[in-house]
Parts: C-alpha cells; sequence; structure tokens
C-alpha cells in the first residue's frame, strides 16, 4: 500500500490518541448556553433575536454580517436572556447571545430521525445555499465559511474535493469517532460536495494510524456505491492537515504564496465539516453541536463529547470531573496549533475540537539558550522556510528582509519550535514578523487601489 | 491546579534539546576513547582527563569572569571539543601542550566568537592545527601502540608521513604501504593519533549519531566518496607514486574527521546539498594536500578551508519554499 504525504519538512510527534476508544457521547444539556456572533472568519453575525425572544433549536439568531460570514442558529431552546460581550476563551471581550435551556424544541423542518438520506440533490447550487442557511463553516480550525469556498472566484476551476480526515495533531480523536460513527453521513456529505463543485472527483484523505476508519469508509462507500470517491490513505506526518500541505500531498500541486486553493484545483473540507455538510443540506439541521475530545494523560475521564454550541467549558470539564490538580495548561484545539485557555468560563464555538490538559512538565518550555545551527529548525519546516533566520530578522525589526525571506508564508504550524534543540521560541518571534509583513502588504494593496481609483477619477474628471 | 499557563502554541516540544544531542556525541565517541585507552595506554588516559578537563574549565571561567554570563557548560560541547581535541593529538604530547591546545580551541576559537554557535571554525581542529604550527616535533612523532599494559614503546612516524618521507626517498608506493595490513588500520596497529586508530569504534559511533537522528550522513559520505574516487583516478594513473583508495580512507584520521569533525553543527552548512558540496570539498582538499601539499595528511587543513565557506553554502543551497519558484 503506496503511502502518501507533502514534499517538504514535517515532524513526527508522539500521537498520543489515548480517547481513540471513547465512543461519540451526548453532553447533557447545560443549563445555560453562551453563543458568539464572531466565531467564523470574516464579519461577526448580527443578531436578529431580542432580549426575551423564545427560541427553538436549530432557530436563525444572528445574520451574516456580510458575504463572508455566516448564519448562526440557536443551539437549544429557551429564553434570550441577554445580548451582551462576554470573554472569550483567549479572554477577549466579544458580542453573545445568551440563552437560558428550557426543554429541547427544535425548529419547523429539521430532521431529527437517524435515517440515512442518500439522494443527491442535482442542482448544484441549491446544495451551497443550503450549507449557507445551515451555518456551516469549516470545523478543520478555520472556520471559513463552507459557502463561500464552495463559490470560487471566476476563472478559476475545482478539479478535486479533498475530504481532510487526516487529524494529524496528537491527541484530537473526535474526527476519527465521527469517520468510524457517521462514517455513512460523511461520505454523503462528501458526495453533496463533489456534485457542488461539479461532480469533481473526491479523495478522502486518512492517515495511516486509523486503519479502522480508513477499512469503514472504505466499506461504505462500496456500499453506499458514489462513484468517483476514493481514500487516500496517509503518512502519518504533521502537519498533513494543513491545507496547503494536504493539497501537496493528494494531489502533487503546490499552492502559490498568498495563494488560495483554488487556484491548483483544490477545494478542502474536513470530516467535520462533510457531516455538517450532510445535516445541512440532508436534513435541514444547521450546525448547533460539534464533537469535542476532552484529553490528557493528567486528565480522569477520557472523551468525545457531542456538545451544543456555546457550552460553557466549565461544564464540560465538571461533567467529566473537574480539572485535574496536576494539569497546568488546558488548550482549545490540539497542542500544536490549538490556543491556550484562559478563561474556563468561556463558551464553545462551532471550531472547538478539543479540550487537552497539559501537565506542567509536559508543556513548560525549556530556557533558550544559543541557536548551535543545526538546521533542524529548518528540516522541519513544511513551508520551506528559515525559521533560525526569520527568528533574528524578525527580532531585529526588519520587516523588508522578513518579506524577502518569505514570513508571510508561515502556517504557524509550531515545527520549528517543536524541533529546536536551544528551545528558542522561534514561532512566537516569527508570528510578529508575519504580522508585520501581512500588515505591509495589506496596506500596499490599499495604496495601489487609492491611487488606481484616484487616476480613474482623474481621468473622469478630464472627460 | 492553582493557575493556567497561558501561552502560545505549540504547547508540546521534542525531547531534543542541545544537551541531550551533545550527550549523543559524546556517547557516541565513547568506545573510541576506550578504544585509544587500551591501545595507548594510561598516556592516553592521561591526554584525554587534561584536554577534558581543561576545556570545560575554561569555558567555565571564561563565560563567568570574562563574559559575565550564565554558564554554558551543562550544553556538554566543551566536552566535546575535549575529546576530539585529545583524539587529535598523538598520546605523547605533554600535559602542558594539551592544555596550550585547549585554550586555543576553547578560548580563541570559541569564546572570543561569542560561544557555542557563533564559532566559525571548529573549535578542537583549531586547536589541534595550532599545536601542529607550533610544536611540531610533539605533534608528529607517533609511537607504534603498545597496548594497555605494553612496554617499550617503538617510535615511528605515521603511515602517511612513512610514506611520503619514502617517496621523497625514491621508493614506490607499493613498496611502501606493503608494510601495512588494511587489518591492522581498521582494529588500531598502527601509528597514528589515538582517535586515528580505532577505525572501527568511531564508524560504530557514527553509525550510532545516524540512527539517532542527531546528524545526517550526507556530510560523511561524501567525504569518503571523493577521497575514495580521487584517489582511485590518481592511484589508476601512477599507482607508484600515489596511494591507494583502502590505504586513504583509513589512515591519517580521515575517519574521525569526516564523522565527527566536519559533522559538527555550528561549522556545517544545514541543507542536503549545502553538506554534500561541503564534504565533496573536504574530501578533494584533503587528497590535493596528502599528495601535492607539505602535509602528510590533510583532513584537518581541508576541514578548516571548507568551515570558512559555510555561510556561503548556506545562503546558495537553501531548501526551496513551498509553493514559490
Ligand atoms: S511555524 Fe512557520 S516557520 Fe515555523 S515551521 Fe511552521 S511554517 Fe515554518
Ligand atoms: S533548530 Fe534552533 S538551534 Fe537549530 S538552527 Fe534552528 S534555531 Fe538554531
Amino acid at each position: 500500500m503506496s503511502k502518501h504525504t507533502f514534499a517538504i519538512g514535517g515532524v513526527h510527534p508522539h500521537d498520543n490518541k489515548i480517547s481513540r476508544e471513547c465512543a461519540l457521547e451526548q453532553l447533557p444539556l447545560a443549563p445555560t448556553v453562551y453563543i458568539s456572533v464572531a466565531q467564523h472568519i470574516g464579519a461577526p453575525s448580527v443578531p436578529c433575536v431580542a432580549v426575551g425572544d423564545k427560541v427553538k433549536v436549530g432557530q436563525v439568531i444572528a445574520q451574516p454580517g456580510g458575504f463572508v460570514g455566516a448564519f448562526i442558529h440557536s443551539s437549544v431552546s429557551g429564553t434570550v436572556k441577554s445580548i451582551a460581550p462576554r470573554a472569550d476563551l483567549a479572554g477577549r471581550a466579544s458580542t453573545h447571545i445568551e440563552i437560558a435551556v428550557e426543554g429541547d424544541e427544535w425548529a419547523e423542518g429539521i430532521d431529527t430521525s437517524d435515517t440515512l438520506v442518500t439522494t443527491i440533490p442535482e442542482d448544484p447550487k441549491a446544495i451551497i445555499e443550503k450549507i449557507r442557511l445551515g451555518g456551516v463553516v469549516g470545523l478543520g480550525g478555520a472556520t471559513f465559511p463552507t459557502h463561500v469556498k464552495l463559490s470560487p472566484p471566476p476563472g478559476s476551476k475545482c478539479e478535486r474535493v479533498i475530504i481532510n480526515g487526516c487529524e494529524c495533531e496528537p491527541y484530537l480523536t473526535s474526527d476519527f469517532r465521527t469517520l468510524l460513527e457517521k462514517g455513512e453521513q460523511v461520505v454523503v456529505g462528501a458526495a453533496l460536495l463533489k456534485k457542488a463543485m461539479g461532480d469533481v472527483p473526491c479523495t478522502i484523505a486518512i492517515e495511516e494510524n486509523k486503519p479502522e476508519a480508513i477499512a469503514h469508509i472504505r466499506e461504505v462507500i462500496a456500499k453506499l456505491g458514489y462513484e468517483g470517491i476514493d481514500v487516500m490513505v496517509m503518512k502519518m506526518m504533521y502537519p498533513q492537515g494543513g491545507e496547503k500541505q494536504l493539497i501537496d500531498a493528494v494531489m502533487h500541486r503546490q499552492v502559490g504564496s498568498g495563494a488560495l486553493p483554488i487556484s491548483v484545483g483544490a477545494v478542502v473540507q474536513n470530516v467535520a465539516t462533510a457531516l455538517a455538510v450532510y445535516d445541512a443540506v440532508q436534513k435541514g439541521k444547521p450546525i448547533v453541536d460539534n464533537s469535542v475530545t476532552v484529553t490528557g494523560e493528567c486528565f480522569p475521564k477520557q472523551a468525545n463529547l457531542v456538545v451544543r454550541v456555546g457550552t460553557p467549558l466549565q461544564y464540560i470539564i465538571d461533567y467529566l470531573g473537574g480539572v485535574p490538580e496536576s494539569a497546568a495548561k488546558i488548550i482549545s484545539g490540539g497542542p500544536m496549533m490549538g490556543r491556550a485557555v484562559a478563561n474556563l468560563q468561556a463558551a464553545t464555538v462551532k471550531g472547538t475540537g478539543a479540550l487537552l490538559f497539559l501537565t506542567e512538565k509536559q508543556t513548560r518550555r525549556a530556557p533558550e539558550t544559543g541557536c548551535i545551527r543545526c538546521g533542524k529548525c529548518a528540516d522541519a519546516c513544511p513551508m520551506g522556510l528559515e525559521p533560525f533566520l526569520l527568528n533574528k530578522l524578525s527580532k531585529a525589526a526588519d520587516w523588508d528582509a522578513c518579506e524577502a525571506n518569505a514570513a508571510q508564508d508561515c502556517i504557524e504550524c509550531g515545527c520549528c519550535l517543536y524541533s529546536c534543540p536551544a528551545h528558542i521560541p522561534l514561532l512566537d518571534n516569527i508570528r510578529v514578523g508575519k504580522g508585520s509583513v501581512l500588515s505591509a502588504i495589506r496596506a500596499r494593496a490599499a495604496a495601489a487601489k487609492a491611487a488606481a481609483e484616484a487616476a480613474k477619477a482623474a481621468e473622469a474628471a478630464k472627460n | 491546579m492553582s493557575k493556567l499557563l497561558v501561552s502560545p502554541s505549540p504547547h508540546i516540544h521534542s525531547k531534543d534539546s542541545t544537551r541531550s544531542l551533545m550527550l549523543d556525541v559524546v556517547i557516541a565517541l565513547i568506545p573510541a576513547v576506550i578504544c585509544s585507552v587500551v591501545f595507548y595506554g594510561w598516556q592516553e588516559l592521561l591526554v584525554l582527563g587534561v584536554s577534558v578537563a581543561s576545556c570545560v574549565l575554561l569555558e567555565w571561567a571564561i563565560t563567568k569572569y570574562m563574559l559575565k554570563q550564565p554558564s554554558t557548560i551543562a550544553d556538554l560541547s566543551a566536552v566535546i571539543t575535549g575529546i576530539l581535541l585529545a583524539l587529535n593529538v598523538p598520546y605523547t604530547t605533554p600535559w602542558w601542550v594539551v592544555f596550550i591546545g585547549a585554550v586555543v580551541a576553547i578560548g580563541v576559537a570559541k569564546m572570543t566568537f561569542g560561544g557555542i554557535g557563533q564559532n566559525i571554525w571548529n573549535p578542537a581542529l583549531v586547536g589541534r592545527v595550532f599545536l601542529l604550527v607550533s610544536f611540531p616535533t610533539y605533534m608528529t612523532t607517533w609511537s607504534k601502540p603498545q597496548g594497555l599494559f605494553g612496554l617499550d614503546a617503538v617510535s615511528g612516524p605515521t603511515p602517511l608521513g612513512a610514506i611520503q618521507e619514502g617517496l621523497m626517498q625514491g621508493s614506490t608506493v607499493q613498496e611502501l604501504t606493503s608494510a601495512y595490513d588494511y587489518k591492522d588500520l581498521l582494529f588500531a596497529n598502527l601509528g597514528g593519533s589515538a582517535g586515528e586508530v580505532c577505525a572501527l569504534t568511531l564508524l560504530a559511533g557514527f553509525v550510532y549519531l545516524c540512527c539517532r537522528k542527531v546528524i545526517k550522513p550526507w556530510i560523511t559520505l561524501s567525504i569518503f566518496a571523493t577521497v575514495a574516487l580521487t584517489s582511485l583516478i590518481f592511484w589508476g594513473i601512477d599507482p607508484s607514486r600515489f596511494t591507494d583508495p583502502l590505504f586513504n580512507l583509513l589512515t591519517g584520521g580521515l575517519i574521525l574527521g569526516a564523522c565527527f569533525m566536519a559533522t559538527d553543527y555550528v561549522t556545517s552548512p544545514m541543507s542536503l546539498w549545502g553538506g554534500v558540496v561541503f564534504g565533496v570539498g573536504i574530501g578533494f582538499l584533503t587528497m590535493m594536500i596528502r599528495y601535492f601539499g607539505s602535509y602528510p595528511e590533510g583532513v584537518s587543513f581541508a576541514i578548516l578551508i571548507m568551515n570558512s565557506v559555510v555561510p556561503l553554502l548556506n545562503m546558495w543551497f537553501k531548501q526551496k519554499k513551498f509553493g514559490r519558484k
């Protein structure tokens, strides 16, 4: 069996999938949920309910705030208590809609049965519209509105849909469980995405450490009889789930700096998103819940929970027995790219995929020592960058040199910092350089646009 | 849990640290160290002890009293410099000569550049070459090893030295090399610096380092390949004037240099192709010095010369960036 992977760099952290045997389990409803209106990339949504309104599960409570935006639905039934700023998991305030839970009544038109609907609608536009109405965003971490990704700009053409089932971050198992337990729905979701993109071939990419999922999905595809969907077995390698890396691994095409996947004919959606697409299109069910892996060696009870959007983290943790004494850091997401949680009162969002507990010993960074020029950071960088150099340039605030050395291409995968034997906080510093380069690029683009418009206006005035 | 740590990703780290990598290099050198003590006896142990102790103490003293920085001796790099320096001088070298070598290696070649990671030239080699130039008598009189409890040491030149001398007196290479059994070279039975005589133990250390992914094999292999190929060509042209490939691979500290000195992180290129060019350069320069130069062996000089072009190699041979031309 030939195995595929991306061309440059990558690391092999121990995969620590200790929660892989934990079946998906429904988390009981929290008494109150807090639903953020800014839980996707793009414009925050605009609330369309008022304090005191009664809402049902799946009812729209906020409208997209722009083209790159998403509907937000109530994840519970009950009464809207407040619409006010509240701290998110990093401690930053954003508007949340607070709903006191009463019963579990679903909105009209949502099919809550388990019946599998396998007929694929004929019209791609109708599929994409249902995805939009379902508030589907990329659940692999980026939370980019899915319908936008499925509407390529004129002139570009999708040649392959890739379903990302790599789950290459250590510890995470929710996609694995989804593939095993909801494989049918995921495959139908893949078929829908394939149809939406004009019946292009579709590849479901799964890393080799999930042989049960690989076998199961192959069986499901054969059983459902869809044409043009295949499973590709990937070598274990982090960050294979990175969009550019996965496209390189599957299609042997490299997306250029600053370009979108569609520029090489690829559309990537992850497993959880494919499931959400199935729900939205076949069952009329918007994103109201998602699966969250709760894990860590120091955490007594591993679990893969299906959690309603907006559930406070504290509620989830208390359900499983509370924060263990030895935990020093709680991470939302995986250990390589996840974000440290500063605030346990924060609520989950659509993109919350995991809560990981690490001990001080597992996560404390060793003191920085001198660079020994071993090149391990450069060997590990999947973007072919020179982290030791970007680190130096960023610290010297030499943004031009940062740009010349492609700091803007950094995908913040953390491979460099992970590998550096001198414990130099490479990525911390490179982020600063990348940020400055990106704003310089944006400023240049804006200035160029303004200049072009001024020229046009002058031209118009002349005539 | 008292207070949650909040810091940016990544939240985990590979187990590697500078110290763990250097420790692996020390471990890889242990067989050669044992072998050299067994073959050369207690005098070799003295050389090793003086060399390692002075390197470590010098680095400690310089960081503490001159640079006023936290000490870096815990990273073990000074230990490696000490071992390599010791393996690069004859076991008969007086302790104070070894000490001077350590002063040059650590004090001049390493710390004046700013300590680990900042130096251009391999510290142990700079120390060695300094001694070679300043104390040629101590550095070029080797004794035939007599073993740990050996009695009368027979002194004589190294194989390469002997051949150079012999050639000048008009003998042919065949006559001269017939005195050597290559098995002796592999199993440490000939004159040379301590580290030159235990080829197999050095190779074992090299394999260990590659397996532990501490170093990549390309630099070393390209040195071996270039030395073999260059000498094959010359030897093919005139076997009476030029030594054969196997002889060149097994003598003159080539294995020690290729496995442990040319692969030093700080002073070697980072990329694969940079490393290959670096290795080819070392191999070729070594053979040119051996065949046409005035020193019988050339590995040290070749490595130091190639060390100087590492910044250029790092600039020329870069990993292609993802999705860019
Ligand atoms: S974080 Fe950026 S610089 Fe570091 S390895 Fe990843 S892409 Fe390269
Ligand atoms: S991994 Fe660390 S020590 Fe090695 S070259 Fe990169 S920055 Fe320097």
